[in-house]
């Protein structure tokens, strides 16, 4: 008679048993090693490690080929093991000038001192399937690098184009400040937010959110005139210092993208017409996510350049902070697939008498 | 699982979470904001309560874990796996066993006794969410206590609907001070919240907000005079127990209309059955759905029931 609806700890364990297996898929084709995953499917685990918080390329690897290539699902295993990690120190905040570099380019000047280096890009491939890969064949192996590349000398700090204009007072100062920033992790978020706690929470925010968000501001809503003065990928040194010797020692290093914009300013009642800058920072080299977070960054700054709020969505701190998390999003989007009877039978009952009221009313006025 | 500190999380971070709970305890009904951790499990599934009772767990505590009321619902089992797995403290059905119970959507329907916590589940702790979706502006608001809004809000549903139209996560106002969400429980558990004996704590982790209930306190459903609270449920009798008071699920049995009310609280329903109540359907206990005995994380037995007799004095959260 009572059907046992209610599932159990036998359907839970089959249901894991099932996913592995699933996993695996067909027993016929060999198994993906992680290091394949790691090596050939960098840009995923660049983005897993943005927005797991996370700089570990095994571990990213390892935790999309638990996820089946799932890479919200990658982002929380990896988040998941990352609270449980004790904090040792603190490092140095890198010196992305003193970048080994990849790529390097300037959408604002033709030629600068540094020059532009092209690097590893998809920007002028056409995108054509290259069937060549499907039949599995090795591509030809890329010429060694040229001379003229920063790769010459790769201890020749490269200056960033900002500061150019900030010789002539073109551009917004940044003003340094040595003084250590809330952790999002660490730290319920409290609003209004610091810019540094705003950083935070969009580097490692869903890099579609980010990016539709940035996208918003490029087509009115709060626009952002942004030109990508710079973009840098390449590898940094992670300095901690350490008490016992009294000086600073590397520890290895990681590879970031970092995206400054230079932004029309036409001045307001504070400040005098001059470019502002926003700012992208992403581990790995993630520059979609990077070149979106400096736009939205730039816009979230209307109330301290004295900007007008038009209502745009990425004016809005709030809106946008408290949404770009995808494991928050798609925790709570996808909880309203647990039992939820006890509430639907409260609503049920809640119906059945407005209902029941209503058709009382209704026969009492004919 | 020695990888993991008892309780999965690090003393620190228990720290940081208990020193939350007693702030809620001394503040009724406010919402203390804490620095959420990620867990194993996906926001949404419980991580804020998941956090309060591994930050209130102590090796000696007897756990229970609910979900609409039921101890064998899918997650409930999961969440209750967890804690045996890294904390390996006993579990128990039994409402009267436990000492810790964690709930999603309900209170138990056998009242709770002193030195007993409930850990409420919170999916949106903000009771003025829906009304102002802003948290800057709702903080300020809960600071001048301004809650007109929300009698605006009762008030017009009884202008549409001729009765406040609010099922479950009916708002409550704690002491006379903070209007609070007791998180979406039937507005039939809201009376359960006052003067309870048990210490009530909610986790809301997604949210990062913590609040609690000091045993004892006064809870009052929102209301007007002229149009009081009540609670209510489906105006049946439970088909398995025969119980007339408690809260019943609704059970589609074919497609022809049929169904049938069963007791959601499970373990208050085959605590009933065992005693002999019989419902409309109901059968002898014996052949029915069992209630299977309690067991710890090993699957021995437990220890028999008077030894749980102290429950409040190792209680203690001397490290906070």
């Amino acid at each position: 008679m009572y059907v046992a609806v209610k599932g159990g700890e036998r359907a839970i364990d089959n249901a894991h048993a099932w996913l592995a297996e699933e996993r695996r898929g067909d027993r016929g084709v060999p198994e993906l090693s992680v290091a394949q995953i790691r090596e050939q499917m960098r840009l995923a685990v660049n983005r897993v490690m943005a927005e797991g918080s996370l700089y570990d390329p095994d571990l990213a690897a390892l935790a999309i080929k638990q996820a089946r290539g799932d890479l919200i699902e990658a982002v929380f295993l990896i988040r998941a093991y990352r609270t449980t990690l004790p904090r040792l120190g603190t490092s140095n905040p890198i010196d992305t000038a003193k970048m080994t570099l990849d790529r390097r380019i300037s959408a604002t000047f033709k030629d600068l001192p540094g020059g532009q280096v092209l690097g590893p890009t998809f920007d002028y491939t056409h995108r054509l399937l290259d069937f060549a890969l499907m039949a599995e064949g090795e591509p030809p192996l890329s010429p060694p690098p040229e001379e003229a590349v920063a790769h010459a000398n790769p201890t020749q700090p490269v200056p960033h184009v900002a500061s150019f204009l900030n010789r002539d007072g073109l551009i917004e100062e940044a003003a340094a400040s040595d003084a250590t920033p809330i952790d999002l992790t660490r730290a319920p978020l409290e609003l209004p937010a610091s810019r540094a706690l705003r950083l935070q929470a969009l580097t490692r925010g869903d890099e579609g959110f980010v990016l539709s968000m940035a996208y918003s501001t490029q087509r009115g809503y709060g626009r952002t005139h942004a030109f990508v003065g710079e973009l840098r990928i390449g590898r940094v040194a992670v300095e901690v210092d350490i008490p016992e010797l009294g000086f600073a020692v590397e520890i290895g290093e990681v590879e970031v993208t970092e995206c400054e914009t230079v932004n029309q300013f036409k001045g307001s009642k504070t400040e005098p017409p001059q470019f502002t800058r926003g700012y992208g920072l992403v581990f790995g080299q993630t520059e979609r996510k990077a070149i979106a977070m400096s736009l939205v960054d730039r816009s979230l700054r209307w109330n301290e350049l004295g900007e007008d709020n038009t209502g745009a969505p990425a004016q809005d701190e709030e809106f946008v902070l408290y949404h770009c998390d995808n494991i928050q999003a798609t925790g709570f989007l996808e909880h309203i697939k647990l039992p939820h009877y006890v509430d639907f039978q409260a609503e049920l009952e809640l119906v059945r008498r407005l209902r029941r009221e209503a058709q009382t009313m209704q026969e009492a006025a004919e | 699982m020695s990888d993991y500190n008892f309780a999965y999380l690090d003393e620190q971070t228990k720290r940081m979470i208990r020193r939350a709970i007693l702030k809620g305890i001394a503040v009724p009904g406010y919402q203390v904001p804490f620095a959420s951790r990620e867990m194993p499990m996906p926001y949404g599934w419980g991580t804020g309560g998941v956090q309060v009772t591994a930050a209130c767990l102590v090796p000696e505590d007897r756990l229970k874990v609910i979900d609409q009321g039921a101890d064998d619902t899918t997650n409930a089992v999961s969440i209750r796996k967890f804690f045996q797995r890294t904390a390996g403290v006993a579990v128990t059905e039994a409402t009267t066993e436990a000492t810790i119970i964690q709930t999603r959507h309900r209170i138990p329907e056998t009242p709770l006794t002193e030195g007993q916590i409930l850990v409420y589940q919170v999916p949106i702790p903000e009771p003025l969410r829906f009304l102002e979706p802003r948290e800057t502006e709702t903080r300020k608001m809960h600071e001048l206590e301004e809650y007109g809004l929300m009698h605006v809000k009762l008030y017009e549903d009884i202008a549409r609907h001729g009765q406040i139209a609010t099922a479950y996560a009916y708002p409550v106002k704690v002491e006379g001070r903070y209007v609070m969400d007791p998180s979406p429980i039937p507005r039939f558990d809201n009376p359960k919240l006052s003067g309870n004996c048990a210490i009530q704590l909610f986790g809301a982790g997604r949210e990062q907000r913590i609040y609690a209930l000091p045993p004892f306190t006064k809870v009052v459903s929102l209301d007007f005079d002229d149009h009081p609270f009540h609670a209510s449920k489906a105006p049946h009798d439970c088909d398995l127990c025969g119980a007339k008071h408690s809260y019943l699920d609704e059970v589609i049995t074919d497609d022809a209309g049929g169904r049938m009310f069963v007791c959601s609280d499970t373990d208050f329903c085959s605590g009933r059955r065992t005693a002999g109540h019989i419902g409309r359907l109901g059968t002898d206990p014996a052949h029915s759905r069992p209630h299977p005995s309690p067991t710890n994380a090993e699957g021995g037995s437990l220890p028999p029931r008077g030894e749980r007799m102290g429950v409040g004095a190792h209680r203690q959260v001397g490290s906070a």
